[in-house]
C-alpha cells in the first residue's frame, strides 16, 4: 500500500549554489503527484531528495523535514534503509548491463541479501507483470541481458526491478523523456495501474503527461513550489500568474 | 509542406581523383601499420618455431637439466618453477592491484587518490632489476634464502601498477547512471562498487590483469637474484627456483651449441605458455556473458 509525503521547510544544496528553498509539500497516498517546471528549476533535485539521492553527489547536502509514511527520511534511519522502501526509475533507462533480465528485476533484493530462490521466482514474475513486461520477455529471462531490451523495454524492466523491492513510493524523473510514444504510452497506463499499490511522485517536462497521469501538480520556479494544487485547477485556472505564463508557453 | 520544385537542385560535384587517391593513401597507410606491428610478432615467434621446435621433445617436456656435456635433459623444473613464481605474483598482485583501481575510481577524488596515482605511474617506469634488488632486500635477505617466494614478490611489486591503473580506467568508464539504479534500490556503496560498478567492468579488469601478467611473465632481470635459478625440482617457496626466463638466459649466454638449442625451444615454449594462459582466461570468462550484454 502506498503511503502519504509530508515535506516541510525542504532545502537543498549542491556545494555553496541553493538549487530548492524551502519546500513545504503533502502529497497523497495512492495518488499520483506531477513535478513540473522549467530546465533547472529544482524538479529531479527535489524528488531526489525524497529518497535522499541527492547526496550521493559530492558536496551536495539537504536540510529539513521528509516523512513518508511513518518514516522520519532525514532522522535516524540510514540512507540505504530508506531507499529499500522508496523505488526510483531513472530518466534514462539503466539496467544493470552484464545481468540478465531476472536478474535485473531480482537484483534489489539479492543484493540486500534475499535468498529464498522461490519467492525470488514469484516476485521477478509478479513485478514483472505489474510492469506489464512479462509477455515480451519471459522465454528469455535469464538468457537475454537487460541491455538487449529496446529502451521502451528497458524502462518497463527499470520499473519492475524497483518494484520489485515492494517499496511504498515510486519516483519517476521523466521516466519518458528517452522514449517514444508508443512506450510513452504504455508507461503512462503503467503509472494508472500502478496507483492502486503505490504512491507516485512523477517528474515531467511534458504538461500534457502531467494532465494525463496526476491528479496533483506542483509547479517550481528557480528553486521554489510557486503552486500546488489539483492537476486540473493547475492547468485551468492557475491562481499564481507565473504558473500560468509557463503552462501557456509564455516562458520556459 | 515547402514547395520542393523551386528549391535549386543539388549538384554535388563528381568525387574527385584527388580525393579519391587520398582516399586509397589514407587506407594504405592503415593497413600499413597494422602491417608493421603484426610482423615482428609473427618475425620472432616464426623465428622461435624455426630455432626451437627441434629441441621440443618429451625429454625437454619432463626432465631436468643434465650438466655439460651429456647430451638430452629439458626444462621441466623452469617450467614448473616458472608456474609457481607467476602463481605466487598473481596471488598477491592481482588482488592489490585491484583493490587499488577501486579505491582510484570510487573514493580516490583527492589528494591521497592523486599521490596513489603518482606513485603507480612511477613504479610502472622503474627498472625491473631495481625491483628484483628491492625484492633481495626484503625477501631474499631477511630469509637468508633465494626462494621462489621472492621471485613471485618482485613480478607482483610489477604486476600491481599495471593493473592499478587498468582497473581504475575500466571502472571510471561504467556510466554514473549505472551506480545511481543501485543506490536507488538501497544497495549499500561498497556492495554497489563489488557487485555493480565492478561486475560491470569485468572483461576490461581482466584484459588489464592479463596485460600485467603477460608482462611479467617473461621477466628475467628481477628474477636474477630473487628465484635464483635451479638445476633440480623445487616445490618449495623458499628454496631457489628454476624459471624458464632464466633458464633462456643461462643457457644463451653458455658456450655449448647444445644449450643455445635449448634455449631456443625454452623461449618457444614461454611465449606458447603465455598465449596460452591469456586465451584461457579470455575464453573462461566470456562464457558466462550472456546475449546482448555489453
Amino acid at each position: 500500500m502506498g503511503v502519504g509525503i509530508q515535506v516541510e521547510k525542504l532545502n537543498a544544496w549542491f556545494g555553496k549554489t541553493q538549487a530548492l528553498r524551502d519546500i513545504n509539500i503533502t502529497m497523497a497516498a495512492n495518488h499520483c503527484t506531477a513535478v513540473i517546471g522549467p530546465s533547472g528549476c529544482g524538479k529531479s533535485t527535489f524528488v531526489r531528495c525524497l529518497n535522499r539521492m541527492h547526496e550521493t553527489i559530492p558536496e551536495a547536502h539537504a536540510t529539513g523535514r521528509v516523512r513518508i509514511g511513518d518514516l522520519d527520511v532525514y532522522n535516524g534511519t540510514s540512507a540505504t534503509s530508506i531507499r529499500r522502501r522508496i523505488g526510483m526509475v531513472f530518466q534514462k533507462p539503466n539496467p544493470f548491463p552484464t545481468m540478465s533480465i531476472y536478474d535485473n528485476v531480482a537484483a534489489g533484493l539479492k543484493l540486500n541479501g534475499f535468498r529464498d530462490r522461490k519467492q525470488l521466482d514469484e516476485i521477478v514474475e509478479r513485478s514483472l507483470k505489474l510492469s506489464a513486461l512479462w509477455e515480451e520477455v519471459k522465454d528469455t529471462l535469464k538468457k537475454k541481458s537487460g541491455a538487449s531490451l529496446s529502451g521502451g523495454q528497458q524502462q518497463r524492466l527499470c520499473i519492475a526491478r524497483a518494484l520489485a523491492v515492494q517499496p511504498e513510493v515510486l519516483l519517476m524523473d521523466e521516466p519518458c523523456s528517452a522514449l517514444d510514444p508508443i512506450s510513452t504510452g504504455k508507461i503512462e497506463e503503467l503509472i494508472f495501474q500502478l496507483k492502486e499499490h503505490f504512491t507516485i511522485v512523477i517528474v515531467t517536462h511534458n504538461m500534457q503527461q502531467a494532465s494525463r497521469v496526476a491528479e496533483f501538480t506542483g509547479f517550481f520556479l528557480l528553486g521554489e513550489l510557486i503552486e500546488f494544487d489539483k492537476t486540473e485547477k493547475i492547468f485551468t485556472t492557475p491562481s499564481d500568474k507565473r504558473t500560468e505564463d509557463y503552462i501557456t508557453g509564455r516562458f520556459g | 509542406m515547402p514547395d520542393t520544385t523551386t528549391l535549386p537542385a543539388a549538384t554535388l560535384p563528381p568525387i574527385s581523383l584527388r580525393r579519391t587517391v587520398t582516399n586509397a593513401m589514407a587506407t594504405g597507410c592503415a593497413v600499413g601499420a597494422v602491417v608493421l606491428v603484426l610482423a615482428p610478432l609473427g618475425a620472432i615467434f616464426g623465428y622461435l618455431v624455426y630455432k626451437g621446435i627441434g629441441s621440443i621433445n618429451w625429454a625437454f617436456l619432463t626432465e631436468t637439466p643434465k650438466p655439460v656435456g651429456e647430451a638430452g635433459g629439458g626444462m621441466a623444473n623452469a617450467i614448473a618453477g616458472t608456474g609457481l613464481i607467476l602463481l605466487i605474483a598473481s596471488i598477491a598482485g592481482v588482488p592489490i592491484g585491484i583493490g587499488a583501481g577501486i579505491y582510484l575510481a570510487e573514493y580516490g577524488r583527492n589528494r591521497f587518490g592523486d599521490l596513489v596515482r603518482f606513485t603507480a605511474d612511477v613504479l610502472n617506469g622503474v627498472p625491473s632489476i631495481v625491483i628484483g634488488i628491492v625484492a633481495y632486500a626484503i625477501v631474499v635477505l631477511t630469509q637468508k634464502h633465494f626462494s621462489a617466494l621472492a621471485g613471485g614478490v618482485a613480478l607482483a611489486i610489477m604486476m600491481i601498477p599495471t593493473i592499478t591503473r587498468a582497473t581504475e580506467e575500466m571502472l571510471l568508464l561504467v556510466p554514473n547512471m549505472v551506480r545511481e539504479a543501485a543506490y536507488g534500490l538501497g544497495v549499500s556503496r561498497w556492495r554497489t562498487t563489488l557487485s555493480i560498478t565492478l561486475r560491470t567492468a569485468t572483461s576490461g579488469v581482466i584484459t588489464g590483469v592479463m596485460l600485467a601478467f603477460a608482462r611479467v611473465a617473461g621477466e628475467t632481470a628481477p628474477l636474477l637474484f630473487t628465484a635464483f635459478g635451479n638445476q633440480f625440482w623445487n616445490w618449495r617457496l623458499n628454496q631457489p627456483t628454476a624459471a624458464l626466463s632464466l633458464q633462456i638466459f643461462n643457457y644463451a649466454i653458455s658456450p655449448f651449441d647444445e644449450w643455445h638449442r635449448q634455449a631456443w625451444a625454452g623461449a618457444l615454449i614461454l611465449i606458447v605458455l603465455i598465449v596460452g594462459a591469456v586465451s584461457a582466461v579470455r575464453i573462461a570468462a566470456s562464457r558466462g556473458t550472456l546475449k546482448g550484454a555489453n
